[in-house]
């Protein structure tokens, strides 16, 4: 019968699939979204040069750890370094490799995309719903010159577990008190006012399609879907534009021995932009566990390699901000460290 | 099956029990989901999914009923009949996502240009579009046992009603759909059932708000929408747990709708 | 014309004084083709979406579909160009998979409930899998995440297989039962009466004539599975690259669409729009070839 000779080729199909032509090495990594467009390009152009395919799935922060903690990928990416708390949870102890620098813009939909000056407390107010139109007298006091128009605002925050949620939040809780005691820092918040979108892309989605709308979003996002985004006085007092210098410069700052301490938020740099953060991705420290190839960690570690050191020239074109000297050397400490079945992978 | 059937249960009992143990009853009563705070009760989804579930239902059994009507009853054969119904069953095959694709493109920005003239914050997403696009994702489900009713109504109860004088409206008004009535409640329990677990169309148009709220014009959260966006990052134990909680839950409220429904549809059947 | 088609205004009594209609009747017959009008007026409201749907997405969709789009992998962010090659494989990917978890299970379990339809056991067993039909299907997801995805230690193309087969497999279990119900009992009669033995004659007589019923109900699973996404968002977890191995994660249509659609770049919103014009062509085309098998292949007895 036909139908039997449908099954069995479709067995063949199935079985050769399962054995898996194609022996070259494919690493599984998973998490932020806010620096997923410089993992999207340096994978790809990784993947060109050495052939070592990496299949990252941006789902957030909150699931790049969780998937770590599961063993169900290689690596995570994250934009906060997990929390001591939840780090006894993990079943290994791990690593946080820093990768490449990035700030948080305000970005908003306004006819005409004009460029508006914030405070901090007004930002916070913002996002606290405090603050509900658009030509509030505080708002419109710092920028006489834009006519703001009478719409309501609408908060747009993350529906995922995120890194940026947490960066924001954290830079929130260091300048407004208000903040602090009502909805605190974390990756996944009470936000007390705004609909939800997934992952970094679906607020810049949501901000772009509703009028009035404000969130929070990675640099790139903004720039690349020509969204405007807020000018903020950071804690020097300067008005600082987020851009790739200003990023920068926020970076500029006293790196800890430990560098999983460093915190950029509010930054003590007199032209960094107050909303900036490194970004990590995560991998456990001895990597011989379940039965995990050599050649595979291998890979990965080289990787990691490269994408602190060659890999940067591909952040700048992308306004993300290469790693400092000072952190790059850290990070190279941190590579090292990592070994298998007691023996460093890189020497 | 029935094996597949209490494994899944038991599975899904197993998996919570962490979370059915901490939260206990206010699991159902509360309507805070705050993982700083490891605080998680599902009111706040609970309530989503009723609401956008029955404001959907309302619309769609309207839609259905017309639609059972004319085919049932005006329309019973000819190529204008084939035509609808193949329309119905190929609203059913639609996948969910391209209806939230949909949704997003087409119902959002049309709820905002509603929401706009009226004075309320112009979201476009929220519980009102979810549940318009729910309406049109479950109407062919009631549609088409609506309609099997409607044209099993024995022929000389309605030629009794016309020859007495009444006119075909009030003959479908006042003898085909007392009839049929059982019938047709059980196909609007089916469709409900299908509403309850709905997930991507309404993640992608409900505004993801985890809050509790019965304004419709404001964004919420329903079971499944909540499931889907948190899942893969659920760090905690407790976050898992309570998420597969909630899925338990899910799985309860809509098998005992479903088995409801069918059990309304045999008795009416058999008649 | 019968009975039913007999208007009542020609009934004497309608008539009052002078020949023309009683008031009261006039307004009754207004309100006749006022409901007629309104049915009317509702029922294409509610085809109005399948409408929406249809055009939106060819005029849209189609525009996006070229040679380049079908072959290729995704690029990344900002870069123009790329396809939805993996999505595709993928797709079928799992639903192969599914359907051999679910086709055999699903025949089987419909001759046993056909079989076995007024037996306790069989209410029962009716009961369970309507019961599984009804249960949505992020619930299935999770189900499978907790049996294959955490004990594997990894995302694969096996665990979104298997949440696609208990969703497949009570369609095909209630197609078949209805399709072997159907089959006059005669038949089955006739065969075990010239002595075939009762596997023989489920094998070579009963399914082979009701193969239209069965072929339509594996169809209609198909179509289902084919456009579900919420219980692939942690089972086959997605994969820019191709992805041939079933042991590791996989792209689908469904989650190219949900992953592209929400996003704010045009040129990847714009890949959302030609993957949903594939799935449409897919699942519409199963569901009319379906109508066709069941019209034309339909057997008289």
């Amino acid at each position: 019968m036909r139908l039997s000779r449908i099954a069995l080729a479709a067995l063949v199909l199935v079985a050769a699939a399962a054995l898996g032509f194609g022996q070259s090495v494919e690493l599984v990594g998973a998490g932020a979204t806010f620096p997923a467009p410089f993992y999207s390009k340096v994978f790809d152009e990784y993947s060109k040069q050495m052939g070592v395919k990496v299949n990252y799935q941006a789902i957030g922060s909150g699931g790049g750890q969780t998937q770590l903690k599961n063993k169900t990928v290689d690596f995570g990416a994250s934009d906060v370094v997990v929390t001591d708390e939840n780090a006894k949870t993990f079943p290994a102890s791990f690593v946080s490799i820093p990768m490449v620098e990035g700030s948080v813009t305000i970005t908003y939909n306004l006819p005409g995309n004009p460029t508006l000056k914030l405070t901090s407390d007004i930002v916070a107010d913002i996002f606290l719903g405090t603050i509900k139109r658009w030509n509030d007298p505080r708002i419109s006091a710092l920028n006489p010159d834009v006519k703001l128009p009478n719409t309501a605002m609408t908060v747009v925050h993350r529906s995922d577990g995120s890194g940026t949620t947490a960066v924001f939040s954290d830079y929130l809780s260091k300048v407004s008190a208000d903040w602090k005691s009502k909805v605190g820092v974390g990756q996944s918040l009470n936000w007390p006012v705004g609909v939800g979108g997934k992952g970094n892309p679906g607020v810049a989605g949501l901000v772009k399609q509703l009028p009035g709308a404000v969130g929070y979003v990675e640099l790139i996002y903004a720039l690349q879907n020509k969204m405007p985004y807020a000018t903020l006085k950071n804690k020097s007092g300067n008005w600082i534009v987020p851009s790739l210098a200003s990023t920068s410069e926020a970076g500029m700052v006293k790196i800890p021995d430990d560098v999983t301490k460093v915190n950029l938020t509010d930054s003590e740099a007199a032209n960094g932009y107050p909303i900036s953060t490194f970004t990590w991705i995560l991998v456990y420290k001895e990597q011989n566990y379940d039965n995990r190839p050599k050649d595979k960690v291998e890979a990965m570690m080289k990787l990691l390699w490269w994408m602190v050191h060659d890999g940067q020239q591909y952040a700048e074109p992308l306004a993300y901000a290469k790693l400092p000297a000072a952190v790059v050397a850290k990070a190279e400490t941190i590579l090292k460290s990592v070994t298998y079945g007691g023996t460093p992978v890189l020497k | 099956m029935s094996v597949l059937l209490i494994a899944i249960f038991f599975s899904l009992l197993l998996t919570s029990r962490h979370a059915i143990l901490a939260n206990g009853f206010r699991f159902i009563t509360g309507s805070e989901w705050d993982p700083v705070t490891n605080t998680f009760r599902s009111l706040a989804f609970v309530v989503g999914t009723l609401v956008t579930s029955l404001i959907a239902l309302v619309i769609a059994t309207i839609l259905a009923l017309a639609l059972a009507i004319l085919m049932g009853e005006y329309f019973k054969s000819g190529p204008f009949s084939a035509v609808m119904r193949t329309a119905v069953e190929l609203l059913a095959g639609i996948p969910s996502v391209v209806y939230g694709f949909i949704g997003l493109f087409f119902f959002v920005p049309v709820v905002r240009a509603i929401e706009e003239p009226l004075g309320l914050p112009p979201f476009g997403v929220g519980v009102f579009t979810t549940a318009l696009l729910l309406a049109f994702m479950i109407l062919p489900y009631s549609a088409s046992i609506a309609r099997e009713m409607i044209s099993l109504v024995p022929s000389d109860l309605k030629e009794a009603s016309l020859s007495l004088g009444a006119t075909r409206s009030e003959t479908v008004w006042k003898v085909i759909l007392p009839y049929a009535r059982g019938g047709i409640m059980g196909g609007v329990l089916l469709s409900l059932g299908r509403a309850l677990g709905e997930t991507m169309a309404v993640t992608m148009v409900i505004g993801n708000a985890n809050v509790l709220t019965f304004n419709v014009f404001a964004p919420g959260n329903t079971m499944a929408s909540v499931i889907a966006n948190e899942f893969s990052e659920a760090s905690s134990d407790i976050y898992l747990s309570s998420l597969i909680e909630i899925g338990l839950l899910l799985f309860v409220i809509s098998t005992l709708i479903n088995i409801a429904g069918k059990v309304v549809v045999n008795r009416m059947a058999t008649r | 014309m019968s009975a039913i088609d007999a208007t009542p205004d020609t009934a004497p009594a309608a008539y009052g004084l002078g020949g023309r209609l009683d008031a009261r009747v006039r307004a009754r017959l207004r309100g006749d083709v006022a409901f007629r009008v309104l049915m009317l007026v509702l029922s294409f409201i509610a085809i109005v979406p399948l409408g929406l749907i249809l055009v939106y997405i060819i005029v849209r969709g189609a525009g996006s579909i070229n040679w380049q789009f079908l072959t290729e992998l995704p690029k990344p962010i900002g870069e123009a160009g790329g396809g939805i090659s993996n999505a595709i494989v993928g797709t079928f990917i799992l639903i192969a998979i599914a359907s051999v978890i679910s086709i055999p299970l699903g025949v089987l379990a419909g001759i046993f409930l056909s079989e076995q339809a007024k037996s306790r056991l069989g209410t029962v067993a009716r009961l369970s899998v309507e019961t599984l039909m009804g249960i949505p299907s992020i619930v299935l997801g999770i189900v499978a995440y907790s049996w294959l995805v955490r004990p594997m230690g990894h995302f694969s193309a096996v665990s979104g297989g298997v949440a696609l087969s208990m969703i497949m497999l009570p369609v095909i279990t209630l197609t078949t039962e209805q399709t072997l119900l159907m089959i006059p009992v005669t038949l089955r009669e006739a065969a075990l009466a010239l002595g075939a033995s009762y596997p023989a004659t489920i094998l070579r007589i009963i399914l082979p004539s009701g193969m239209s019923g069965l072929v339509t109900g594996i169809l209609l699973a198909v179509a289902r599975g084919a456009g579900e996404t919420a219980p692939l968002l942690f089972t086959a977890f997605g994969n820019p690259f191709m992805g041939v191995n079933v042991f590791k994660p996989v792209e689908s249509l469904p989650h190219t669409i949900f992953y592209y659609a929400t996003s704010p770049y045009p040129e990847w919103q714009s890949l959302a729009w030609g993957a949903s014009f594939v799935l449409l062509v897919v699942v519409l085309a199963l569901n009319i070839v379906t109508k066709l098998v069941t019209s034309r292949w339909k057997i008289q007895f």
